[in-house]
């Protein structure tokens, strides 16, 4: 018995990382980052508006997707609430406390629903890519010209019904291809969210030139935390205080820091979970400290200080 | 102790020996527990060969999410680990994907600056045991204890295989190459004498699972501040026996873990905890391998054998 040779050796042993598509660097050794108004922490929140297919056909089930036989009724529908009831509880609690969020929206959503829609298209708010449906995983693998077409058809659909530029993608499930980036890239997205190893943007290297990262946090994922950690919604809002104090304190001596927050109607939209989305935007609201702000507001902000670094 | 056995149906590395009526074990300065953390700082390939065994990731590449959250770890979460241990007087006793000390030896150079522990977790946490020959693991380990050693000037005493994957001659291996212990086996709360082929002295220090950050997290999927709860718990059982005989207490974690900024509050609760005690000897697993190979091994032996004898003991 013994492995292949190849299970021995190492190509990729060097400094830095193991693939070249960013540069090795720690958060802690950048020069100190400035948020408008001298804020130590900056907090981005981004609403996924998501359709999932009652047939989904991808190789790879995203959370969320459909578990039971078809037509599953029940997983189909307790999404689709979200996209119902639960979005009108988020922009009213998003108006009540003046927060500015963006929303990551399945082209296919934006077709299905013209009112939600136009709801989110009269309110300014920024909008970013979130690929055609819940069915439509970048997963390593993908026929390239299918992935193409979905990353056109999808920004060419959300492009004409939001009446925005759309530069910024959240990829469902965070998945991505080995090609995701040099597609979005050739169809005019400057950032992307979906590599959760770092705090603040950087620059990710494509065939197209670079782009920018700025990771949309998972680990305090209202659906990470509450439908596959099972924690409750109280230790939900806890946690997300906890990172808040966390980062604003570490801002104040280390230079400005992000929270990201990402966040679903279809979890945190239940009317037993609402109160406690109005806790924690209670608590950003509360904060004379914060610089909240949509992602490419933010993505502006950090670029301009690097051009002058 | 009696000779390798087989060890397809349990380890062969021990024998039974009951928590109660050992010689009592004294550490330093008259310390209840010897307390250690091990920061497991490691590596995960994005394209890993695949082993036969055990895949890697999840989806077929590139496994974005996996690898970015590892990596997240030796970017962000490191360097606020460290600060937290600074604070608390606790040198790391770290877990070392040996390949970190090419890819991120700034990594290896700040714990250096701190007389941390480095001791072997393999080469890649991408790259598992499972299928290798006994020579070609002979290899892997041997290549990451000359890698720490040209890295940090000094061969690793301890051993935690790459992913917890092992084969059956993975502590044979370790302590001919020359190590003295393994953080492999959650058998016990006390070192204890472990049994390898070539007879070399070598012991099972206490690492953890109930307590290593993955497993309450990612297995368990805790609560941060229960995180913290149980490992003030277990401290506080671990210090009332330890006035009897010493204990040893391990928390085990991952930077990309207990350093997220939701989760470091509770983690920072317990350190404090813990310090805030008198009677803690706050040490390396090196150290409390050396202390008990010196000082307690012989009669542990002795112990085991005459329980052996008298009908006792058991395998």
């Amino acid at each position: 018995m013994a492995l292949d040779p190849i299970h021995l050796q190492y190509p990729m042993r060097r400094h830095g990382m193991d693939h070249d598509r960013y540069d090795w660097s720690m958060l802690a050794d950048r020069p100190p980052l400035r948020w408008p108004g001298g804020k130590p922490l900056a907090v981005w929140l981004n609403v996924s508006l998501q359709h999932f297919a009652m047939n989904p056909s991808a190789k790879v089930k995203l959370p969320g997707s459909m578990t039971m036989p078809h037509p599953d009724l029940r997983h189909f529908t307790l999404r689709d609430y979200g996209n119902r009831v639960g979005i009108w509880r988020f922009l009213d609690a998003f108006d009540r406390f003046g927060i500015r969020p963006s929303f990551a929206i399945n082209a296919e959503l934006a077709q299905r629903y013209p009112e939600l829609m136009a709801a989110i298209r009269a309110r300014g708010d920024e909008v970013l890519g979130h690929s055609w449906s819940m069915d439509t995983p970048h997963h390593g693998g993908l026929d390239i010209d299918a992935e193409r077409a979905n990353v056109q058809r999808s920004l060419a659909v959300l492009r004409e019904a939001s009446g925005q530029p759309v530069r910024g993608w959240l990829s469902p499930g965070k998945l991505q291809s080995a090609h995701t980036p040099e597609l979005l890239k050739a169809e005019g997205i400057e950032y992307f969210a979906d590599w959760v190893n770092d705090e603040l943007p950087y620059r990710f290297r494509t065939a197209q030139g670079e782009l920018w990262n700025l990771p949309l946090a998972t680990e305090i994922e209202d659906r990470f935390v509450v439908m596959d950690n099972l924690h409750d919604e109280a230790s939900w809002a806890q946690q997300v205080i906890d990172a808040f104090e966390l980062l604003l304190a570490e801002g104040r001596e280390q230079g400005g820091r992000l929270l990201t927050l990402s966040l679903h109607p279809w979890v945190m939209g239940q009317p037993h979970r609402i109160k406690h989305l109005e806790t924690v935007l209670a608590h950003i609201a509360a904060s004379g400290e914060v610089w909240q702000a949509p992602p490419g507001e933010i993505l502006a902000a950090f670029a301009a200080q690097q051009e002058n670094a | 102790m009696s000779e390798v056995a087989d060890r397809k149906a349990d380890t062969g590395h021990y024998d039974y020996w009951a928590y109660r009526n050992r010689p009592k074990i004294r550490w330093p300065n008259g310390a209840r527990v010897a307390f250690w953390v091990a920061p497991n700082i490691e590596f995960y390939e994005l394209n890993p060969p695949a082993n036969p065994q055990r895949a890697a990731w999840p989806h077929p590449g590139p496994a974005v999410p996996g690898y970015s959250i590892r990596d997240y770890g030796n970017r962000v979460g490191h360097m606020r680990q460290m600060k937290l241990l600074d604070k608390y007087g606790i040198r790391g006793s770290i877990s070392l994907s040996t390949a970190l000390c090419e890819h991120h030896p700034e990594i290896i150079q700040m714990c250096r600056e701190r007389d941390w522990e480095f001791f072997s977790h393999g080469i890649y946490n991408t790259r598992y045991t499972y299928g290798m020959s006994e020579a070609q693991e002979r290899e892997m380990i041997l290549d990451s204890i000359e890698t720490i050693r040209k890295h940090t000037g000094r061969a690793p005493a301890g051993y935690l295989a790459p992913a917890l994957s092992h084969s059956e001659c993975t502590l044979d291996l370790f302590a001919e190459l020359g190590g003295t212990y393994t953080c492999d086996l959650f058998h016990d709360d006390q070192p204890t004498p472990l049994r390898v082929r070539g007879g070399q002295r070598f012991v099972s220090v206490p690492y953890s699972l109930e307590l290593n950050d993955t497993i309450a997290y990612v297995v368990n999927k805790m609560e941060p501040r229960r995180y913290g709860q149980i490992i003030k718990d277990s401290f506080d059982r671990l210090y009332a026996e330890g006035a009897e005989s010493g204990t040893v207490m391990c928390i085990p974690t991952h930077n990309y873990q207990v350093s997220c900024p939701h989760r470091l509050k509770a983690f920072e609760d317990a350190l404090a905890y813990i310090t805030g005690h008198s009677d803690v000897w706050v040490t390396t697993g090196r150290e409390i391998a050396e202390h008990y190979l010196a000082n307690q091994y012989d009669d542990a032996l002795a112990d085991i054998a005459a329980k052996n004898a008298s009908g006792k003991g058991g395998r």
